[in-house]
């Protein structure tokens, strides 16, 4: 019985639980249960199975009644530890943080619990979301379950949602929340065969979220089927008056509003996608993502998004800039670690403090980020960058006169055994290569598994729809799903 | 044109003042969280989780701090920005919780401006003079650190962290210590004639940051220093005569100024070196990517012109004008908020209780408000309620005068009483007695005797001796226990010897 509960997903879950097939509790001991034997993984920096199991209780409780169990009743769910839960360690994969236990609870998790959601715990991520494989993680590496054919080699499952990404393709949690700078939901996403999106930015509330990048961060749902993205992205969104980023639109039923029919819509292929270094199993799979989408009735045009080689170096000045600044506040005054030396004084802590504090991968990018505000720098940088991510904006909406909808791939490559790239930061930041400018242009995007490559890893494509038009970015997720029948589940070593 | 100069051994040299003024926004909230702001409270009680930058947490714009700058910037008849924009200050502190301050750089909310201050020939200003205002521009406060409490630790209180200020910054246009202290005391009055400032200064509502520099006339601007955080108007004078003068002695000894951030010792009266310029922070200025640009609508902008109530200049010329007041009283009752408030209140009540005019009545009032009753109430002291001084019983001592039913001395008497026992004016006249006799024929009577037992004084008036009269009056008015009233007796008295 557990087993069979631990292969459902959200919708499942949820419409199970309403039509009484099992209950609520049931659903949360066997995640718990799966959750407990998954520690190889380290998919998780704490387990909460007590807050799975209270929310359980709460939405049998409700059902008893004859109460609404809410869009996310009788769910267990993973949070990615940037969002901040009330008295629960909430770190951001830091030292800085650890220990920190917030008396308060994000936006985002608040939605998710109202909607009737429970917590297995708190997830993994590349520290302060900075990595593209979760190697930058205080709390370790996490791994992907995935394994390349006939190794036994640990697969990065990519990041900084990779905690997120692993624990939704392990199937030790229906679905996960992550978030998204440059690529977190959708890279992760598609190393590890599951789907992922990040709305328009404003969709979701940053309030209570660790910041990184302030004008590209955005949470969103990572999961293993569009249906249940639709329906959790639901329940996360919504404007904040706490967030002043945050958009003052009412959320649509997109679960309601599905539709694989994508007739009379125009799907954009950029030209400039096809980069060098791009796996040929990438770009096949790209072939048959519009196949398929033809299939479903859209047609295919050919489009440009002429500034997309300097969307990269855009985005490494203009994330580790407000990086520099966002991180300024863990200083060993208030929270989190202090380390003061006998005789030390306030330059001295926060010197300790901070080297102590942050790892590497944190320090590189808050010296990137200080560098390139600096006076001198900062027109030649900063406002540069600020000019390139204007054109690239502008890109998408001359593309979007001609398309409703953009076909990407994900990632230039399938997952990479960890450890095998974070020597060289400057091929990992390749990996969001195709993720970025979508996040420069706060354009909704979506990752789904689009099949495996030769070496039996997954793949995703990628969709990116005009900006608060996350249907369109749904429907044509939902029409890839359906033909491209991806039930492949990793092999259990764990 | 000032004439302030200090004489160097070389000769005259001009001094030249530029002043930020920082103004706290008069709100109940935080410019962006919603914490109070109450002065006085207990350290770390008014600490929001955005004020303490907890992780994740962000700023949102408080709408009644722009509403309070923006009024500010139209009470200088200043540009207001449609479009504004909050950058980061980035620096580290251990009162600045999110090490970084959001203030406005390179878009402010109020462009160029001016303010009047006036001639005052008396302390060096011989004529009205315009100072340019460059901009006004929102930011937030700093927490403040606590060193008396521990030993070896230092304390942040967290109250004044996110409190809005106004910084208003002049342009280089002030050229005396007189001067800038009239544009602090005119800026002072303007913010708190617009409610958008209390202007106290002793709980740090307002400070200044003093920039001077000296040059020969007719050269160049001279390398300025900036003297930080100067808290009444009188230091502010002392740091631009201190540091004009220490300027120049540098300069005439072969040095040259630095151009630096300097500390005010209060106990000493001088300025000392804080940091120069080659430590100066870079505070790598960025947009702040938590805010949006700041647009502001025209409905709101028309919302806060209406909103504004008449500002100092336009109040005092209306005074001279349609009062009849004299420049003097005009300028002194407009000058404070308080001041001109109660004057209204004493003119509104003392019209209806005289059935008078305004420019009627005006000046009697204008003369009560600023001379008899303050020296009646510190003449007693503490023994004063100036609770007990309501309008309506000022305008009714004030009507009695009108009617001359009692005399400027009885109304001192009665307003005195007033002011101890909370009693009605009319009452204490009555009870009191103090009430001038009109009663020709009791007058008339005690004047019959006076001329009948002073025959041969009748007699030396009659033959030319006009002096006496005042003799008779004293004489009248001692037998009617200085109650008659003076008018009626020089009548009867002008008849009778006639």
């Amino acid at each position: 019985m557990s087993n069979e509960l631990t292969n459902l997903g959200v919708k499942e879950i949820r419409d199970g639980v309403k039509a009484g097939e099992f209950t609520a509790r049931e659903v949360a001991e066997a995640f718990n249960a799966a959750v407990a034997e998954a520690a190889e993984l380290n998919a998780f920096i704490v387990t909460t199975p007590d807050a799975a199991l209270e929310a359980a209780d709460k939405t049998d409780a409700k059902r008893a009644a004859g109460e609404d169990l809410g869009a996310m009743g009788g769910v267990p769910i993973g949070m990615k530890d940037l969002f901040a839960t009330h008295g629960v360690q909430t770190t951001a994969a830091s030292h800085i943080l650890e220990g920190f236990k917030p008396e308060y609870e994000s936006t985002v998790s608040r939605n998710l619990w109202n909607a009737g959601a429970g917590m297995l715990g708190k997830l993994n991520l590349d520290q302060f979301a900075m990595g593209s494989s979760n190697e930058t993680s205080y709390f370790g590496n996490v791994s992907s379950p995935w394994r390349k054919e006939g190794s036994n080699a640990a697969m990065s499952p990519g990041g900084s949602s990779g905690g997120s990404s692993s624990a939704v393709a392990a199937r030790i949690a229906p679905a996960a929340t992550g978030t998204d700078t440059g690529g977190s939901i959708r890279q992760p996403a598609a190393f590890t065969g599951i789907c992922g999106i990040k709305p328009t930015y404003g969709r979701c509330s940053r309030w209570g979220v660790v910041a990184f990048a302030s004008s590209l961060d955005q949470a969103g749902p990572m999961a293993r089927s569009v249906e249940d993205c639709a329906i959790m992205l639901g329940a996360m969104a919504g404007f904040d008056p706490k967030d002043a980023t945050s958009l003052k639109m009412d959320v649509p039923d997109w679960e309601a509003a599905l539709s694989s029919d994508l007739t009379g819509k125009k799907v954009g292929i950029p030209t400039e996608y096809r980069m060098d270094g791009t796996d040929q199993a990438i770009l096949d799979s790209w072939e048959q993502g519009k196949a398929w989408l033809k299939d479903a009735g859209a047609e295919i045009v050919d489009i440009s998004l002429p500034h997309t080689k300097y969307a990269l170096p855009a985005y490494y000045i203009i994330a580790p800039a407000e990086a520099s600044s966002n991180l300024a506040r863990y200083d060993g005054v208030r929270y989190g670690l202090r380390d003061l030396p006998e005789g030390a004084g306030l330059q001295d802590m926060y010197a300790e403090t901070r080297a102590a504090g942050f790892g590497d991968e944190v320090k590189r990018r808050i010296l990137i980020g200080t560098y390139v505000l600096s006076a001198g720098f900062y027109d030649a940088y900063y406002n540069q960058a600020q000019k390139v991510r204007a054109l690239v904006a502008r890109d998408y909406e001359e593309a979007f006169a001609k398309c409703d909808l953009i076909l990407a791939p994900t990632t230039p490559t399938a997952s990479f055994p960890l450890g095998s790239l974070n020597e060289d930061p400057l091929t990992m930041y390749l990996n969001d290569v195709f993720a970025v400018p979508a996040s420069l242009a706060g354009l909704p995007a979506m990752s789904v598994p689009a099949g495996l490559n030769p070496d039996g890893l997954p793949l995703g494509l990628q969709l990116v729809g005009k900006a608060f038009d996350e249907q369109m970015v749904l429907n044509a997720g939902l029409a890839i799903q359906e033909r491209a029948g991806f039930t492949h589940a990793p092999e259990r070593w764990w | 044109m000032s004439d302030y100069r200090i004489q160097g051994a070389t000769g005259e040299w001009e001094v030249v003042i530029g002043l930020e003024v920082h103004a706290q926004v008069t709100s109940n909230a935080k410019l962006f969280s919603g914490a109070s702001t109450a002065f006085g409270a207990e350290p770390n009680s008014q600490v929001s989780l955005v004020d303490a930058a907890m992780p994740g947490m962000l700023p949102v714009p408080n709408a009644e701090c722009i509403r309070q700058a923006v009024r500010t910037g139209m009470a200088i008849e200043a540009q207001i920005n449609k479009y504004s924009r909050f950058d980061r200050k980035n620096y580290f502190y251990a009162d600045l919780p999110q090490g970084y301050q959001i203030s406005q750089l390179y878009h402010p909310i109020v462009g160029e401006g001016q303010l009047l201050i006036e001639a005052d020939e008396k302390h060096g200003i011989p004529e009205d003079k315009v100072i340019g205002i460059e901009r006004i521009h929102v930011e937030q406060d700093a927490g403040k650190l606590m060193h008396d409490q521990h030993p070896t630790m230092s304390y942040v209180d967290l109250n004044r962290s996110g409190v809005a200020l106004m910084e208003i910054v002049s342009r280089p246009d002030m050229r005396s210590p007189a001067e800038a202290g009239a544009y602090v005391r005119k800026l002072r009055s303007i913010l708190r004639y617009v409610g958008s400032c209390d202007g106290n200064m002793e709980e740090g509502s307002m400070r200044a940051d003093v920039n001077v520099s000296v040059r020969k006339a007719g050269e160049e601007f001279g390398t300025r220093t900036e003297t930080k955080n100067v808290n009444s108007v009188r230091f502010v004078m002392q740091v631009i005569e201190y540091e004009a003068n220490r300027q120049v002695d540098v300069l005439e000894s072969g040095g040259t100024v630095d151009q630096e951030t300097r500390l005010f010792d209060v106990a000493t009266g001088t300025t000392r070196t804080m940091r120069s310029k080659e430590d100066a922070h870079d505070y790598r200025y960025f947009p702040d990517p938590d805010l949006l640009p700041l647009v502001l609508e025209d409905d709101f902008l028309e919302e806060c012109r209406a909103s504004l109530p008449e500002l100092p200049d336009a109040k005092r010329v209306r005074y001279e004008s349609e009062l009849g007041l004299t420049p003097y009283n005009a300028r002194e009752l407009t000058h404070e908020v308080e001041t001109f408030a109660r004057f209204e209140s004493l003119l509104e009540a003392t019209t209806k209780a005289t059935g008078k005019t305004d420019a009627q009545v005006a000046t009697q009032v204008a003369n009560w408000a600023l001379s008899v009753a303050p020296g009646v109430i510190k003449s007693i002291g503490d023994e004063a309620n100036v609770a007990n001084a309501t309008a309506e019983r000022q305008a009714s001592i004030l009507a009695m005068q009108d009617k001359s039913e009692i005399s400027g001395s009885q109304a001192k008497e009665i307003f005195e009483i007033v002011l101890k026992e909370g009693r009605e004016p009319d009452e204490i006249a009555d009870t009191e007695g103090l009430k001038q006799v009109s009663d020709t024929g009791a007058i008339e009577a005690a004047i019959d005797d006076i001329l009948a037992n002073n025959q041969d004084k009748v007699e030396q008036y009659k033959g030319g001796k006009d002096k006496l009269f005042g003799f008779f009056v004293g004489q009248t008015m001692k037998a009617m226990q200085g109650k008659a009233n003076p008018a009626v007796v020089n009548q009867i008295l002008k008849d009778k010897l006639a």
